[in-house]
């Protein structure tokens, strides 16, 4: 016998050798259609929610809107304006980076360049770390009410022998700390993982000609990390400019006659006034387009903190590729 | 040895009968390195002289780079690293408790494998060890950077193009910054750890070529696995197996009538 | 050569490395903090010493003598050092505060059963109760009013009912999801789309909460069909879109991570895509997929601003399509009303710090089985 026949567990080629498919597979067809409908569908809600809030808002949007100091009715569009949300928002959001970003990046900067990788203090910031992560954001509220102006403003307000709460209230600062204790993992997740990126041969480089390790961090290692801070940065504002939650016992108003001026005074919001809007609104119709256009303008506000923090760090990024 | 052919080494006149001149720079005294439970380098004993080139040779993993790193302490930097006996520079035992491992650092410069200059200016790479010690007059700093440029036989192609970033330059070029860079602090000692392994012929050439012009100012201890390489720059070779010294001596003497077996089944090629 | 200085040559090395451990250290410090003072609003809840019972014991001021200064000082609610600097008319006078206290109760109150109840003892706070006008036992949650009602079953029913429907929804789809983006589909799609997703987490909570208000609860009454328009089904799912980006993220993070190398060896075997994906990567990455779950759930029954909004009635039910109120609005909607240092402020802070524990548990396990799968495919590797 010359010839050797295949085993006839597989099914037989056809002699002409095709590689076509015999029949038609179902099971890609059904799966992948399953499973790319599933993305389809959620990124189909994503553009109906932002186009819906662009349609509806941008009719409703004026100069006077956003330039205005309401009265206490905010409920009539012609006289109604966001202008103390929007400084109240811009406000806690920056205080709050005075305090998170310098804590995050020494943070950060303990994790990467200087913590012995098995010791158990290592470990436990890490879990502590990625526990803040996921604490919700009420229970920072609540945080910041027990400790922040429960203990230490009301402890202050003793030390300083105030007779009346000034420090022991709701307030722009407590708000801002509270807002940077629940920040912080971003930031700091942010900037270990561009400390990460830079080649260890640029450290080596610069400990061999008789740097400090703290000389080479500060000279090598953080300009070419300050992109990756600044998105940590960015994440971090933006997270914290749509955050109503923990600010609702630490420092927002309901209603605020002037801007706020001092860290101790409390604070008109743009999350809150969406907030108050939709819930407590008489006429939910004549509402709407109020409601809308406060949307959309904290949705620009924060796309626009964005796009400055995005083209500050490209332009860091070109600065450094090109020359020192 | 009968059986054996000798490649034929051409080996300039100058350094057949190359020797330390007064009293050794580097004293090496039963030296041991551990990471963690395996010895790396075993009782290394070895002397090595001022302002001459000093090889290490032999095939990978033997520890020549290792021991090259003891000598600035950059060894420091690994967890669970230990070393029992002592090197002396100078008399100074450099792992004695109250040793200040940044000036024994400045004394002692380093050109790495990869050139690793930082993504700053040319200029800004060769003054950074100078900044870093104090130098910020203009004046000075301008000087220090010429000269250090002209000595690495860099300064005619980038003199004009001081300000632009390191990253430009060719691999080469990179790492004759490098060099730059490590002798603009004027260091005593000059380590190179395959300087030209990653380079082309002709680059490779320049550096040896820079070599042998530098030893005049500085004491150079190199490591390489090219033995044509030791053989045409070095003044004295050792010869390094497995973590222990076999063999060290003059650099002709290492090449053309080794005392140890070993040495010379190494350099004859028998296997590497 | 002069090298002989060390350590004390250089103080602000030293310093400088130490100020940096310090602060790091200062993140364990916060984690404990936000416990410690969060439960420590809640204690005198826990240790049984608040009472709300309106009609107390009350002992005439005449028999202010008859009392140990140990039990006088416990009825009359003082700190060892109020007490102390009291004399004795204070202290009758302070007696007669709380017989007049009494003479205050409406009348009807003080003969109801319920007034001699202090509402926050642990009994009453989880289990059924039959309140004067009611017919049976009922769980109820009512802080207002004369006789306030603290049970909080309520409250975790209704927890519950909104983080399930939440996770029943975004699940399968932020899954599906994932497998689509890490196995099916072309790379360029890839690069569109994962970014497009994560967009989708930097939508604050509010606006979704806005759009389910306004559109997903008209859309969802109109394919469904219930009477309540606000109603724990609509913020289920609109709690479930605002989840998937979290599982979502990880569990495509999970799927890549399983090496190229299974991929490879099925295709090459003549599997087709959907076959690899769903017999072989999928089962691989499972643990990442489940922490992506556990997580999910962590974000989700976090979440207050969707379901507050959307909710707002506390009734206890199972029914999906009837109104619920979560831990987290409760917290949100009632402190502001609650009396600072009251019965009713503690008890939220006690759900505060339940809430806390039960979000730190779930992260712990989620973090851990992600550490695991990762170490686990390291070590096949």
């Amino acid at each position: 016998m010359n010839t050797i026949t295949p085993p006839q567990y597989l099914p037989e080629t056809p002699q002409g050798r095709h590689f076509r498919a015999e029949k038609f597979d179902f099971g890609s067809f059904f799966f992948g259609g399953l499973t790319g409908l599933a993305t389809l569908f959620i990124l189909g809600i994503l553009a109906v929610i932002l186009l819906n809030i662009l349609i509806n808002g941008w009719s409703a949007i004026s100069w006077h809107f956003v330039s205005t100091i309401p009265k206490k009715d905010f409920f009539d569009a012609r006289t109604t304006g966001v202008l103390p949300m929007i400084v109240g928002t811009t406000i806690r959001v920056f205080v709050m980076t005075i305090f998170v970003i310098p804590v995050g990046v020494i943070t950060a900067i303990y994790l990467t360049e200087y913590a012995p990788n098995t010791s158990l203090v290592t470990r436990v910031i890490r879990a502590a770390v990625n526990n803040l992560a996921g604490v919700p954001s009420i229970v920072f509220g609540l945080f910041g009410l027990g400790f922040f102006i429960n203990f230490i403003g009301k402890n202050l307000d003793a030390l300083l022998h105030n007779p009346s709460a000034v420090w022991g209230q709701p307030a722009l600062i407590w708000a801002a700390l509270t807002l940077a204790v629940m920040t912080l993992p971003v930031v700091i997740v942010a900037t270990e993982e561009s400390l990460k990126a830079i080649p260890p041969g640029l450290r080596e480089a610069s400990l061999a000609l008789g740097a400090t390790k703290l000389e080479t961090i500060l000279r090598i290692v953080l300009p070419q990390a300050l992109p990756g801070i600044m998105t940590g940065g960015i994440l971090a504002v933006s997270r914290a400019a749509g955050e109503v939650a923990p600010i609702l016992f630490t420092g927002v108003a309901y209603y605020m006659a002037s801007l706020p001026h001092h860290v101790t005074d409390q604070f008109m919001d743009l999350g809150y006034h969406v907030f108050v809007l939709s819930t407590q609104s008489p006429n939910i119709d004549q509402t709407r387009p109020i409601l809308y256009a406060t949307v959309l303008v904290l949705l620009m506000l924060t796309f626009a903190l964005n796009i400055v923090a995005i083209i500050i760090r490209a332009r860091m990024r070109k600065k450094l590729r090109a020359l020192g | 040895m009968a059986d054996i052919i000798l490649p034929k080494i051409n080996l300039p006149e100058a350094k057949a009968g190359a020797v330390t001149t007064g009293a050794p720079l580097i004293e090496i005294e039963q030296l041991s390195l551990h990471y963690g439970a395996s010895k790396a380098l075993k009782n290394i004993s070895l002397n090595l002289g001022e302002k001459i080139v000093t090889a290490f040779i032999g095939p990978s993993g033997c520890g020549k780079s290792t021991l090259l790193r003891c000598f600035n302490r950059m060894n420091d930097l690994i967890d669970n690293v230990r070393i029992d006996g002592a090197i002396r520079i100078g008399g100074h035992d450099i792992y004695a408790r109250n040793v200040d491992v940044i000036e024994l650092r400045k004394r002692v410069g380093m050109v790495f494998q990869k050139s690793n200059p930082f993504p700053k200016s040319i200029y800004e790479n060769v003054a950074y060890g100078l900044r870093l010690h104090g130098v910020n007059h203009k004046a000075a700093l301008d000087e220090a950077v010429e000269k250090s440029l002209q000595q690495s036989a860099l300064w005619e192609e980038v003199k004009d193009r001081l300000h632009s970033s390191a990253l430009g330059l060719s691999g080469g070029q990179q790492q004759r910054l490098c060099i730059a860079r490590a002798i603009a602090i004027k260091p005593e000692i000059i380590l190179m750890d395959e300087p030209a392994s990653a380079l082309d012929p002709i680059a490779t050439s320049r550096i040896e070529d820079l070599i042998l012009d530098l030893k005049k100012d500085f004491t150079i201890v190199i490591v390489t696995h090219n033995m044509q390489q030791a053989a045409r720059i070095s003044d004295q070779t050792a010869f390094f197996y497995i973590g222990e010294l076999v063999e060290f001596g003059p650099t002709a003497k290492i090449f053309t009538n080794p005392a140890q077996k070993r040495t010379e089944d190494y350099v004859t090629g028998r296997f590497g | 050569m002069g090298i002989h200085r060390g350590h004390r040559a250089r103080p602000l090395e030293w310093l400088a490395e130490k100020f940096i451990f310090l602060v790091s250290l200062s993140t364990i410090l916060m984690v404990f903090l936000i416990f410690l003072f969060v439960a420590r609003e809640a204690l005198p809840i826990f240790f049984g010493q608040a009472n709300t019972a309106l009609v107390q014991k009350v002992i005439p001021p005449e028999e202010v003598d008859k009392l140990s200064p140990a039990k006088l000082q416990e009825y009359l609610e003082l700190t060892p050092q109020q007490f102390a600097a009291m004399d004795k008319d204070s202290l009758k006078a302070l007696m007669e505060v709380k017989q007049e206290a009494l003479d205050e109760i409406p009348a009807n109150f003080r003969n109801d059963p319920d007034a001699r109840i202090n509402t926050t003892e642990w009994k009453y706070l989880l289990l059924p109760h039959q309140w004067s006008g009611y017919g049976k036992p009922e769980y109820i949650w009512q802080p207002v009013g004369q006789i306030q009602k603290y049970n909080i079953i309520p409250l975790l029913v209704g927890t519950l009912k909104v983080t399930l429907i939440g996770l029943l929804f975004a699940v399968p789809l932020a899954v599906g999801a994932a497998i689509y983006v890490s196995q099916l589909a072309r790379p360029r799609v890839r690069e569109i789309v994962k970014p497009a997703i994560e967009l989708l987490s930097g939508i604050p909570s509010v606006v979704v909460g806005v759009f389910a208000l306004l559109i997903m609860a008209t859309v969802l009454q109109t394919l469904f069909g219930y009477q309540t328009r606000l109603n724990a089904f609509v913020a289920g799912c609109a709690l479930g879109f605002a989840v998937i980006p979290v599982i979502f993220s990880i569990a495509e993070d999970a799927l890549t991570s399983v090496p190229r190398a299974y991929t490879q060896a099925a295709l090459a075997l003549g599997a087709s895509r959907w076959q690899t994906a769903w017999q072989i990567v999928l089962p691989a990455a499972l643990p990442g997929v489940f922490a992506a779950t556990v997580l999910g759930f962590g974000r989700a029954i976090g979440e207050t601003m969707i379901v507050l909004m959307v909710c707002s009635a506390s009734v206890m039910s199972w029914n999906i399509f009837d109104s619920a109120r979560s831990i987290t609005t409760t917290i949100a909607a009632e402190m502001a009303e609650a009396v600072s240092g009251g019965p009713h402020y503690r008890i939220l802070f006690m759900l505060g710090a339940l809430l806390f524990a039960a979000t730190f548990v779930s992260n712990m396990i989620g973090g851990l089985v992600i550490q695991r799968f990762k170490s686990k495919l390291e070590g096949k590797r």
